[in-house]
């Protein structure tokens, strides 16, 4: 299935979850410092390997970087 | 020593991080700062990025303070909160929600919202605001533990536009003022902590300045000077001098051309 990940077209296989997608954008494995919008809502990471990711959702996976006035 | 939100702080500045030319400069001038907070913003993980900011700011002792920068709306503010809340462990936030992209000015409509939703969320939110001492205080009253009026825009170095404004805010205010933006040298750093500013939050005056670690020492200094001189409180301005040696006991040094004119002083 196709999902919008971090804005880019990207392959999942049917049933990935959103620890598969967090994995699929090179993200370290653990989750330490990176948080995730499914279609806009925050997963919680104790909840990325149970939650399933639908065709043509947007999964954004974010972390922290400079920024700031 | 000041308080925000529960949180004791022995540095009145607030170090933001955009514009550093890389993680090790940004390091050095953190801790040349003497900051204990310092904003980071959320984005997309891009593998190919080298260190990890929030490694080095803990190295450095600095704790962050993640930002909402570049959302427009609420709703957009509040999803960056709440995803920066699960990445960094932190209820807090420094919310932005900007309303155009040339100012970088803050749309008040949508802040107020997006501050009471966070705040009703258990976020401890430190608004970034215009200088409109209203907007201040709708934003304190909806539960804000601090308000942060712009100097000037973000990134313009212009220093304080509207000191009447500010003055208001902070003679209203009964949570902590700190100037956030507009900051562009260590005498606007003075002048905001002069006139009572809890304290400034800056990133470009010094990420942006030709030597940024020394920029940092400069407004460390500036800040500190500046709140010691609002503590000591300054002598009022006046029209005409007002001569600090006193005139009794002036010798007379220049004979008179009458000698009955001796004595008379001047």
């Amino acid at each position: 299935m196709q999902v919008v990940l971090n804005g880019e077209s990207q392959e999942l296989p049917d049933g990935a979850t959103v620890e598969a997608a967090v994995i699929a954008t090179g993200a370290p494995a653990d989750g330490r410092g990176v948080a995730v919008a499914l279609d806009g809502d925050v997963v919680p990471r104790g909840e990325w390997s149970t939650t399933p990711v639908r065709e043509g959702q947007l999964v954004e996976v974010l972390h922290a970087v400079q920024g700031g006035s | 020593m000041f308080t925000i939100g529960g949180r004791e702080l022995e540095s009145r500045l607030i170090l933001g991080t955009g514009g550093f030319r890389n993680l090790s400069v940004m390091a050095e001038a953190a801790e040349e700062s003497g900051a204990e907070l310092a904003t980071v913003a959320m984005r997309r993980v891009d593998p190919s990025a080298r260190g990890s900011i929030v490694e080095v700011l803990s190295e450095t002792g600095l704790e962050v303070l993640p930002n909402t920068a570049g959302c427009f709306t609420a709703r957009d503010a509040v999803a960056t909160a709440k995803l920066a809340r699960e990445a960094l462990e932190t209820d807090w936030v420094k919310l932005e929600v900007i309303g155009d992209d040339r100012t970088l000015l803050p749309d008040p409509v949508e802040l107020l919202r997006a501050a009471e939703e966070l705040v009703a969320d258990g976020f401890t939110v430190l608004p970034y605001t215009n200088d409109d001492p209203i907007l201040a205080r709708r934003l304190e009253d909806a539960g804000c533990a601090a308000v942060m009026p712009l100097g000037s825009p973000i990134g313009s170095g212009m220093g304080i536009n509207n000191a009447y404004n500010l003055r208001l805010i902070i003679e209203a205010a009964a949570v902590p003022v700190i100037l956030d933006a507009g900051i562009g040298t260590a005498s606007d750093a003075a002048l905001a902590m002069e006139a009572g500013c809890d304290g400034v939050l800056l990133a470009s005056a010094i990420s942006r300045a030709a030597d940024p670690v020394r920029m940092a020492g400069a407004m460390r200094k500036a800040v500190e000077a500046g709140y010691e001189a609002s503590a000591a409180g300054r002598i009022p301005r006046r029209t005409y001098a007002q001569a600090s040696t006193p005139g009794e006991g002036l010798a007379e040094l220049t004979p008179a051309a009458d000698p009955a004119e001796h004595g008379r002083g001047r």
